[in-house]
C-alpha cells in the first residue's frame, strides 16, 4: 500500500461544554508512514484519547483535515481499517475469553475463527483460558484478552490507548517485548498512547510529545532504534538521549500551563 | 442455602403464628352481629362465644380453619376439572395470566427496542405509556371486556388482553433502562467493527439487559395475575378466581371468599418464584459471578 497511513492537517477539536468550550486539539500535525511505531505522550488531559478517538471516528473534528489510509475516518473505519485497544478491556461479562475474542469475527463474518482466536491467544500468553468468564481474569488477563480481540481480524493498523496503564512494571517489560516482537513479525503500523516515557522510548520508531490546555503537539521524535531491539537498549546512550528529549519536551508543555 | 433457610423458619413460623392468633381474637367482635343471637340462645359463655363465633356458616370474618377446611376440600376434595375444584378455577385465571404475562412482555420489549432505537419515540411515546398506567384497571377493563365480547371474542383472549396491559409496562421501563446499560466504551467497540445495529442489539444491548428484564418480570408476572382476576370480574364470568370471589360475594359465602384470595396469593407467590429461578438459571449459563 503507499501513501501515508495517517495524515493530520490543522486538525482541531473543541468540546463545548456546559462551563465553556474545551480545546482538546489545537492544530495538530502529524503523518504517520506504514509500518510505523508512534508513541502518543504527555500529561493528563492533553488530548491523547481524543486525537486517537478521532483517528478512529469516535469522535469528529471541529476543524481540519484528516486521512486514515488515504480515507476519510468514517470510510476507514467502514472497511474495519484497524483494531482498538480501549483505557479498560471493555470486554462482554456474559461471554467467555474465546467469546470475546471471538466477536469481532462474527460481526464481520470472518472465516476460519477457532484458529484466529487460538492463535491470539496464544500471542498473548492466555492459552488455557478460553472458557473463562472475564470476572476469573486478573486485570491485566483481561487487557490482554482485549488485546487479542482487537488483533483477532488481522487489522494493518493497531490504534492503543494505554493498553498495559493498569500493569505492573514486571509484566508491561514483558507485554512490551512481545508487542515489539508482533509489530516486528506483522509489519502492522501502531499508534500507542502511554504515560511512561520509558516505554515510549523503547517502543517507538516515532515519539508524539502533547501538552495541555490546548491539546497540541509540542514535539515530535523520531528514533533509530534496530526494530529487534531487546530491553537492554534501555541503558544506552541513545535512549537515555532520547529519554531526556521526551523529558525536557513535557516539561515544556507544563510550564506553559503555571 | 440450607442454613439461611433454617434462619428464616423462626421468625416467619413467628409471625404466622401471631397472625393467627390475632386473627382467630378478631373472629369474635367481626361475627358479633351474626352471632350474638346464637351465643345467647346456646347460654352465653365463653365457650360458647368461641365455639359460635369459628363455626357460622356465613361469618363476616372466618376463622383460618374454616378457609383452611374449605381450601383443602375445594383443592383435594374435588376432581380437578368439576366448577366445585378451586384448582380448575385456580387453571382458567392462571392460563390467562400466562398467555397476558407472554404478551405484555413481548410487547414490552418491542417497545423497548423501538424507544431506544428511535431518538423520538423516547419523546413522543413514553409519555402515553406513562399515562396508559394511569388509567384505572377496573374503569378500563369492562370495557375491553365488553368490547371484545361484542365482535365475538370471548373467554380467554380478552382476560390477557387486561393482564397484558397491566404488565407491559414495567418490562418497558425496565428494558429501556436495561438496553441503554451498555458503557459508552462496549458501544463504541461495536462501532470500531462497523456492527450493524442489528448485531449492536443482538450482541450487546439485549445480552446486557438481561437483569434488567428479569428484574420487571418479577413485577409483571405478579400483576398479570391482578389483572387476570379483574378481568374476570365485570363479565359475571363462571370460571377462574375473580369468578369464585364475586360468586362468594353475591351469596355471601365468605369463607369461599378467603379461600379463593389465598389461592390466588399462592398462585402469585409461586410464579414470582418460578421467574426468580429462571433468573438465576439465566444467570448462572450466562456465566455471572455466582
Ligand atoms: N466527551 C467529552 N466532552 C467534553 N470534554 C471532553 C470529552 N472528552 C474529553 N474531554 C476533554 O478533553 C481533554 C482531553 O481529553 P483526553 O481524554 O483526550 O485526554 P488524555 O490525554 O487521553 O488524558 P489521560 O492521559 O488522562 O487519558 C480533557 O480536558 C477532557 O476533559
Ligand atoms: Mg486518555
Amino acid at each position: 500500500m503507499a501513501g501515508p497511513v495517517i495524515t493530520a492537517r490543522d486538525l482541531s477539536l473543541t468540546f463545548e461544554t456546559a462551563d465553556g468550550p474545551v480545546y482538546a486539539l489545537s492544530n495538530v500535525q502529524l503523518d504517520v508512514e506504514e509500518g510505523e511505531f508512534v508513541s502518543f505522550i504527555g500529561p493528563s488531559g492533553c488530548g491523547k484519547t481524543t486525537l486517537l478517538r478521532v483517528i478512529a471516528d469516535l469522535e469528529q473534528a471541529t476543524s481540519g483535515t484528516i486521512t486514515v489510509n488515504g480515507m476519510t475516518p468514517d470510510q476507514a473505519r467502514r472497511a474495519r481499517a484497524y483494531g482498538y485497544v480501549f483505557q479498560a478491556p471493555a470486554l462482554f461479562a456474559w461471554r467467555t475469553v474465546e467469546k470475546n475474542v471471538a466477536l469481532p469475527l462474527e460481526v464481520m463474518g470472518v472465516a476460519d475463527a477457532a484458529s484466529r482466536i487460538k492463535r491470539n491467544l496464544e500471542l498473548v500468553n492466555l492459552l488455557g483460558f478460553e472458557k473463562k468468564y472475564p470476572w476469573q481474569l486478573s486485570g491485566g488477563m483481561q487487557q490482554r484478552v482485549s488485546i487479542a480481540r482487537a488483533l483477532a481480524f488481522d487489522p494493518k493498523l493497531l490504534l492503543m490507548d494505554e493498553p498495559f496503564g493498569a500493569l505492573d512494571e514486571i509484566v508491561r517489560d514483558k507485554l512490551n517485548q512481545q508487542l515489539l516482537s508482533l509489530w516486528d513479525a506483522t509489519k502492522k503500523t501502531v499508534i500507542f498512547v502511554t504515560h511512561s516515557i520509558q516505554e515510549a522510548v523503547f517502543l517507538s520508531t516515532k515519539i508524539v510529545v502533547m501538552s495541555p490546555r490546548p491539546g497540541r503537539i509540542i514535539d515530535v521524535i523520531e528514533t533509530k532504534f534496530p526494530r529487534g531491539r531487546t530491553l537492554d537498549i534501555r541503558e544506552t546512550p541513545e535512549f537515555l538521549k532520547v529519554a531526556h528529549r521526551v523529558r525536557e519536551g513535557l516539561r515544556a508543555g507544563r510550564s506553559y500551563e503555571d | 442455602m440450607k442454613t439461611e433457610a433454617r434462619g428464616s423458619f423462626v421468625p416467619v413460623a413467628a409471625i404466622s403464628l401471631i397472625i393467627l392468633v390475632i386473627w382467630y381474637a378478631m373472629t369474635v367482635p367481626m361475627n358479633a352481629v351474626v352471632a350474638d343471637s346464637k351465643i345467647a340462645a346456646a347460654g352465653g359463655g365463653l365457650a360458647n362465644t368461641i365455639e359460635v363465633s369459628w363455626s357460622l356458616a356465613r361469618p363476616v370474618l372466618p376463622a383460618p380453619h374454616q378457609v383452611a377446611i374449605e381450601f383443602w376440600n375445594t383443592v383435594f376434595g374435588v376432581a380437578p376439572w368439576k366448577v366445585k375444584s378451586l384448582v380448575y378455577h385456580a387453571w382458567v385465571t392462571l392460563s390467562s395470566t400466562l398467555l397476558g404475562f407472554v404478551l405484555g412482555t413481548l410487547l414490552g420489549i418491542v417497545l423497548a427496542v423501538a424507544i431506544v432505537h428511535v431518538r423520538s419515540l423516547q419523546k413522543s411515546l413514553l409519555p402515553w405509556i406513562i399515562a396508559s398506567q394511569t388509567v384505572p384497571i377496573l374503569a378500563i377493563a369492562p370495557m375491553v371486556i365488553v368490547v371484545l365480547g361484542s365482535v365475538g371474542l370471548t373467554g380467554l383472549l380478552p382476560k390477557s388482553l387486561i393482564s397484558m396491559y397491566l404488565c407491559f409496562f414495567p418490562v418497558t421501563i425496565g428494558m429501556v433502562k436495561g438496553l441503554n446499560s451498555p458503557e459508552p466504551m462496549q458501544l463504541d467497540l461495536m462501532r470500531t467493527y462497523h456492527a450493524s445495529a442489528w448485531d449492536v442489539l443482538r450482541k450487546l444491548r439485549l445480552p446486557a439487559s438481561v437483569p434488567f428484564l428479569f428484574a420487571s418480570l418479577k413485577v409483571a408476572i405478579a400483576i398479570a395475575l391482578v389483572g387476570a382476576i379483574v378481568g374476570e370480574l365485570p363479565t359475571g364470568a363462571i370460571a377462574g378466581i375473580g369468578a369464585r370471589l364475586l360468586n362468594g360475594s353475591y351469596y355471601g359465602q365468605t369463607i369461599q371468599i378467603w379461600a379463593a384470595l389465598f389461592a390466588a396469593a399462592f398462585m402469585a407467590a409461586t410464579l414470582v418464584w418460578f421467574v426468580g429461578v429462571a433468573d438465576r438459571v439465566t444467570a448462572r449459563l450466562m456465566g455471572a459471578r455466582p
